[in-house]
């Protein structure tokens, strides 16, 4: 039995007139009990905090509400599924309004904050009371504000990560033009995971629309280092396994002088000054002949 | 090297001037095979036939080419069916005998 109400911890094993389980319920009861006026100081202190600055004090007030309760639940089964999952919804909600990490942390602790602070001023005259009861508390409370500021950094960068790809995609589209000609436009800075998923995305274009000649295009490319070069030189050599040629158009004169002075051996690509260049000699390679069908009337 | 003496003696009995060699099925060409493929094409080209390499699969080839596999001097196609295109293209004047692997 603890007598001292200066020693800060019980050990479970501490043989206690009540259980450790007995004080959760006490406590979960106490928390129902309070729920009006604690949710009310809970919101109060997060505008006072001047958190969550993006949503109005209704807004602010009924999610009070919903994480109250799925706190109070959690805290009662001390399972934490119900709670992660309102975690991630509300993260699904409040992310795209621009709230950040420091604001969903900060308002998880102002709760624990509050609830601490009821429980205080409910057990002030028990002092052993009270180190139970905290002791019952603290670990669940810990658990909770992790399980729920993990679930928002989590589906935080579960949107950063679907964005990104949503970027790649759109970033290296691969083009028909004529029956097996490809063309891929390429804008923008070319790092090493992108050179990659270009190449990988060209071969199977290559093979699925049966390309005979491709034509990349890199006038939107403003820089050019050894390593992307070095990748463009496989890519095209890759290609050719592939039985398709492959033409380089629109290299700016920084990028060749770069390349001649970087000493990349571009012997074995084709290069074109411009994409019309490009893609009238890939017609030549075809075999076809544009004709302006005003000349068709003439010859006829 | 079973297939290779084979290969290079059914050049001269069967008097082929075209190969194609089919390798759609290799899910992995290290340097050894591309280097005897690479062999291979030249003996055919010494016993007066053209090859074309055909069945490339992408990976396969980005993997072939950073290992510096790039099998220069050796036409390649996408399938069968385009190396045989390769032949009536490039060969008017020959009369064509491709044999598949």
């Amino acid at each position: 039995m603890k007598r001292n109400g200066n020693q800060p911890y019980v050990s479970a094993s501490t043989p206690n007139a009540t259980t450790p389980d007995q004080l959760l319920r006490e406590l979960v009861a106490h928390l129902r009990q309070h729920r009006t006026d604690l949710r009310e100081e809970w919101a109060r202190r997060i505008t006072e905090a001047q958190l969550l600055t993006a949503m109005s004090k209704e807004e602010i007030f009924a999610e009070a509400t919903s994480v109250y309760d799925n706190y109070v639940e959690a805290l009662e089964t001390g399972t934490f599924e119900a709670l992660q999952a309102y975690a991630r919804n509300l993260s699904e909600r409040i992310i795209p309004r621009g709230v950040e990490t420091n604001e969903v942390v900060g308002i998880v602790l102002l709760l624990r904050d509050v609830l601490a602070r009821s429980l205080f001023a409910k057990y002030q005259g028990d002092f052993d009371k009270l180190n139970r009861i905290l002791d019952a508390y603290e670990p669940a409370a810990n658990r909770i504000a992790i399980t729920v500021a993990v679930g928002f950094v989590q589906e935080r960068e579960r949107t950063i990560r679907e964005q990104q790809e949503a970027i790649r995609e759109l970033s290296t589209p691969v083009l028909q033009v004529r029956e097996r000609l490809l063309i891929l436009p390429i804008i923008g800075l070319i790092d090493p995971q992108r050179a990659r998923q270009l190449t990988e995305q060209l071969l199977r274009a290559i093979r699925t629309n049966r390309a005979k000649v491709v034509v990349i295009d890199i006038t939107g490319v403003a820089a050019m280092d050894t390593h992307v070069a070095n990748h463009l030189v496989l890519t095209v050599e890759a290609s050719r396994l592939l039985g398709a040629t492959v033409i380089v158009t629109g290299l700016s004169p920084e990028i060749s002088q770069t390349l001649v002075n970087i000493g990349v051996d571009l012997s074995k690509m084709t290069t074109v000054g411009d994409l019309q260049g490009g893609i009238e000699e890939a017609e030549r390679l075809l075999g076809y002949k544009v004709v302006s069908s005003h000349d068709l009337v003439q010859q006829t | 090297m079973q297939l290779r003496d084979n290969l290079v003696l059914k050049v001269s009995t069967l008097r082929s001037r075209g190969v194609i060699i089919d390798v759609t099925v290799l899910d992995v060409m290290d340097s050894f095979a591309s280097r005897t493929l690479h062999d291979l094409v030249r003996m055919i080209k010494l016993r007066g036939a053209d090859t074309v390499i055909v069945g490339i699969q992408p990976e396969v080839a980005f993997a072939m080419v950073q290992l510096g596999l790039t099998m220069e001097g050796v036409p390649a196609a996408l399938d069968l069916e385009e190396g045989l295109a390769f032949f009536n293209q490039n060969s008017l004047r020959k009369e064509t005998g491709p044999r598949v692997k």
